[in-house]
Order: C-alpha cells, then structure tokens, then sequence
C-alpha cells in the first residue's frame, strides 16, 4: 500500500480550495499516511466475502411521503450568510470555471 | 477550404453520447419536504437539508424513487436490485453542501433501448438506441452573475444564489455510445430526445419543458476518421434546450471538429456551450476528471432495495407506449404519415383525440386544429393549445355538422373565442353569427342578385345551371357570408324554374 504524497495533499487542498503552505502540506502528507495505513490494514482483513459499509445499520428503503411542509423563511435561510443581496446569497467571483 | 457538414460526415464518421437530465414533478424536493413549485421569490423554499446545514439530515422523496423506475421500465431497462446514492464532491456555490448526492456506481435501472425511427434517403428507418443507465440525483440552486460586461461568470464582480431549486429530484438518463447513425447523427439525437420526451410525459413524471429547464440535453460528439473503427476524443456540449437545438448542435459539432481535425489540431476533451443564435458553441470550464469529484458512498441514506413485487406493480401501471398509442391513432383517423408528422410535432396529438372524443369528426378535428387554429397561434407565437380548448373547437365543428355555421362564419367564431368573447354560444350571440336560412330573408337577397344580374338569370332560366354559381356568390356576398349556400341554391333554381 503506497502512501499519499505531498502531491495528492496539494490537489486535494486545491478541489476543496483550502489554502495550505508547505510546512502544513509536510505535515498533513504525513498525518494521511498514517490513516490510510491504519485503513489499510482493515482491507488485509476484510475479505472478499465482507461487503464494505456505507452504512452503520443493515436497513433499506426508509422513504418520505411526497408532502410539502413549510420552509424556512427567506430571512432565516440567509440569517448566517456573510453577505446577501436580493434575497439572495452573494458570493465571491468565481474565477477560472464555468 | 472549410470542409461543409456533407463533406465533413464524408470523411468522418461521427459517434453519439446523449445525457438527459429531467425535473420531476414531485410536490416536494428529493431529500427534504420543501416545496418545487416553479418561480417562488428568491429562497423561499429552502430548509436546512437542501441549504447543507451541518447536522441535517435527508430522507429520500418515495414518490420520485418511483418515478425513476417507471422512466427505467419505460426504457426496458432491469431495475437495479440493490442501489445507492452517492456523494459527488465538488467546490461551486450552486450546491451549498459542496457535493451533489447522486449515484455512481450503484444506478437504480441499467441497460435499457429506446427505439426510434429517422426519416433518411431510403424512406423511414428504425434505429435502437441503448441506455446505459438511469440515475437518480438532485438539481442545483440558481446563480446570477453581477457586474462585468457579458453577465457571464468571467469578469463578473459577484455572484447571487437562490437555492429554491437546489434539491429538486433529477433523473438523467444516459445512452450507451451510439454509432452506425452516419450524415444521420443529428436526426437521431432529435427523434431519440423528441421520443424520450413523449414517454416521460406519457408516464406523468415530469413537466419535460425544455424551454423551461424541466429537461435539457447533453450532446457528447467525438469524430473518427470513415472506416478506421476508432473511437475519437469527445466535447460534450452543455444544455442544449430545444429539440431543434439537439439537431444544431450536433450539426455544428461534426463541421467544428472535423474542420480542427482537416487542419491537424487535436480535439480537446471539454465541455462546452451551445448558441442559440448561431448553432454553433463554445469552449466552457474544462472538465474535471471523473476521480476529482472523490465519489463516495452516502452515509446519511440508505441503499434502496426495490423487490420484485412493487417493480412488478409499478410495471402494471405503465401507460401505452407513444409510438402504440401513434400507430393506433394514426389507424383510427386514417391519417397519412406526413399529416401525422406534423400532428406530432405540433403537440397536437392530445387536443385532436380529445376533440373526437367530444363527438367530432376525425378529418374536421384534425384540420382546426392543424389549420386556423395553429395558424392563429402562430401569429402569436403560443401553443395552440393554450389559445382555445378541445370542447370549444368541438362545439364548433358540431355547429358546423348541424349547418348552423359555415366554415366562413366558423373561423370567426374560432376567432372570437381566442379573443376571448367566451364560449363559441356566446361569441355567435353576441356578434350576430347564425346562418341565415329563413326563406324570407334569403328570398329577398335572391331577387336582389336576379335584378342586378337579369342576364345570369335568363341563362339560369335557359337550362345553364353551373351560371347559378355567380348568383348564389351574389346573395353570399349581400348576406355576409352568413347564408346557408345550400339553401340559397335550392330556393335560386327553384325560382327560376329549375
């Protein structure tokens, strides 16, 4: 099981556009080694025969009826936005996509 | 020499992928109970759940669960013993919860076919596209983009989201690669995307409005050189959102790229933004790698495990296919192909059996609506079907068969009621419509026309009976065209000895 570089720490600050230096890439390559070692570890023991989790309580079909209920109101949904305008939440440029 | 879409399906053959992505039309949102009704104020429909609040929690929607079987069984697809949505991570303000639920691996139906039929050289041909899945994911908030010149996201200052549509339950269904559709690529993209829209709409899933955003398509066009078998580098062009636009897109696609190709440039994998007004598109945000969106499973939902017995009792409550329901109706008018081509695109297939239904005959239902119906839409730019009702027109055309209306004075009535004077009782009320078919009144236009044409008439008297047409024009034209002809007629000859 090959670690994680410093490298897949970078792309990854980049997809959650989280800003990190090099001291805090160094260190965060390291401390996701350790974890993904850890997991490792669970796959050598975890045979073919047992199915990954994705959930902690063997249930199925749990489903809403398709009934509307109120919202919150508009106030209340932009009550913790750091900047709003229009009823709207208004956020930095967003540059370099489409 | 810029190579022409001929020259260009000469040389290259051209490979399809088409995405479709549907709103459902579910009263309530995919994982939370707020509403989805369309044009709401800015977040007024939003809760914690669809505004990826931490510690909300989803419960998936039953109803749109159910919809996206029926849309697999539909498109003979299996449903998907044991499914499971996913997170799809991405960092863009239209999804507040920085990930899309949606499924990846683990579709709720899978390997499906959509039959079709293209119009080509050769006459009708039949053409089986194949899905390759149908999943279940969610739609995305609004952005509107302030300040810069264009509106667009470059150059603009800032951005405003409203996430009144962030949640809305969203079906896309994806074809397998299809192939083998040579010159006739953009045919086949329009019919497959014209059929799938019918039968979502047979099956009451969705509004399918394309001009509305309900369902918009996504065109995947690669281009391999003719008989090399290989598969070329794709684009995939973004929200294509008419029928016709499909058509254009895939039309400006194979001439965009086999002209890059003739000068030696390569295809760039990216997706990109169709025109309306020039049918070409443009280069968008080049795409994110498949892994880049780091897939996992959702943990805050639980798999979906449909058993045999509910998909068998949703499979019996599937509707007659568009094409059956087609082919029986176009039996029962006795209608010729060209006539129910344009029945079909004109969306008028609904109006037409209903207005039969109410007792019209076929040929007249067909031929309003068609005719002066249509042709008063088009000159407002609506839906004929928005400007008069199938029991108006069919009160009409009964009026007609009773020989209280001509077709002269019938198209005035039409007209009426379009512009809004009420019902066609009320529109002939009220503007004085009724054939005029008392003998008095009708006696004396007749003698009027015979004294102001006494040669005509001796001709008449003489055995010419076909010179009666001259006179008969004479008493329309005094009657305001609101005589019985076939009366005028009778009474005419009768008087002249005939």
């Amino acid at each position: 099981m090959s670690g994680i570089s410093r490298e897949d720490v970078a792309h990854l600050a980049k997809l959650a556009r989280i800003e990190m230096n090099d001291a805090e890439l160094d260190h965060l390559a390291k401390e996701m080694d350790v974890i993904l070692g850890a997991v490792a570890r669970v796959q050598e023991v975890a045979a073919s025969d047992v199915p990954p989790t994705s959930h902690p309580i063997p249930v199925n079909n749990i489903v809403r009826e398709d009934i509307v209920r109120p919202s919150l109101s508009p106030e209340e949904a932009l009550s913790g936005a750091p900047a709003q305008s229009e009823g709207r939440f208004k956020v930095p440029q967003i540059l370099g996509e489409e | 020499m810029a190579l022409n879409y001929d020259q260009a399906v000469a040389k290259y053959e051209p490979t399809l992928g088409l995405e479709v992505h549907v709103e459902l039309n579910t009263k309530s949102k995919m994982f939370c109970s707020c509403a989805t009704e369309f044009g709401g104020a800015p977040n007024t429909q939003t809760c914690p759940v669809c505004l990826g609040m931490p510690g909300a929690l989803p419960v998936v929607n039953g109803r749109a669960i159910e919809s996206s079987i029926l849309i697999g069984l539909a498109l003979n697809c299996s449903v998907a013993p044991f499914s499971r949505f996913a997170r799809k991570n991405y960092f863009y303000p239209d999804m507040p919860k920085n990930f899309q639920t949606s499924q990846y691996d683990e579709p709720i139906c899978v390997n499906g076919y959509l039959d079709i039929e293209i119009e080509t050289d050769e006459g009708l041909k039949a053409f089986r596209v194949e899905i390759e899945r149908v999943h279940m994911e969610e739609d995305t908030g609004k952005s509107l983009h302030v300040g810069g010149a264009t509106g667009r996201i470059h150059g603009a200052d800032y951005s405003l989201l409203d996430y009144n549509r962030a949640g809305i339950p969203l079906v896309e269904i994806v074809t397998k690669i299809v192939g083998g559709t040579g010159k006739y690529a953009p045919q086949v993209a329009r019919a497959y995307v014209t059929e799938l829209r019918d039968i979502l709409r047979s099956l009451g899933v969705s509004d399918v409005k394309m001009e509305q955003g309900s369902m918009r398509c996504d065109v995947n066009l690669s281009l391999a050189p003719m008989g090399s078998g290989a598969l070329g580098t794709r684009s995939e062009t973004k929200n294509v959102n008419s029928l016709r636009s499909v058509e254009r897109a895939v039309i400006g696609e194979v001439i965009r790229q086999s002209n890059r190709l003739e000068s030696g440039e390569r295809i760039v994998q990216e997706t990109r933004h169709f025109l309306e007004e020039s049918g070409q598109t443009r280069p968008g945000r080049s795409k994110e790698q498949a892994e880049d969106y780091r897939y996992f499973p959702e943990p805050d939902l639980v798999p979906v495990v449909p058993d045999s017995a509910w998909i068998e009792e949703l499979r019996s409550t599937l509707p007659e296919k568009p094409s059956t329901r087609r082919a029986r109706l176009q039996a029962d008018w006795s209608v010729p192909d060209k006539e129910m081509t344009s029945l079909v695109n004109a969306g008028l297939l609904d109006v037409v059996e209903e207005t039969i239904a109410l007792g019209a005959e076929p040929t007249r239902a067909r031929s309003w609506w068609l005719g002066e119906v249509s042709r008063l839409a088009n000159e407002r730019e609506v839906d004929p079907t928005t400007l008069i009702t199938s029991a108006q027109v069919a009160e009409v055309i009964a009026l007609i068969e009773s020989g209280d209306l001509t077709d002269k004075l019938a198209r005035q009535v039409v007209e009426g009621v379009i512009a809004g004077e009420g019902n066609p009782s009320a529109v002939i009320a009220q503007r004085g419509l009724k054939v005029v078919s008392d003998d008095g009144a009708l006696m004396t236009a007749i003698e009027a026309a015979i004294a102001s044409q006494p040669e005509t008439a001796e001709r008449i008297r003489g055995g010419n009976i076909p010179a009666a047409g001259a006179l008969i024009g004479a008493v329309m034209k005094a009657t305001g065209g609101q005589a019985d002809a076939a009366k005028v007629r009778e009474l005419l000859l009768k008087h002249l000895g005939q």
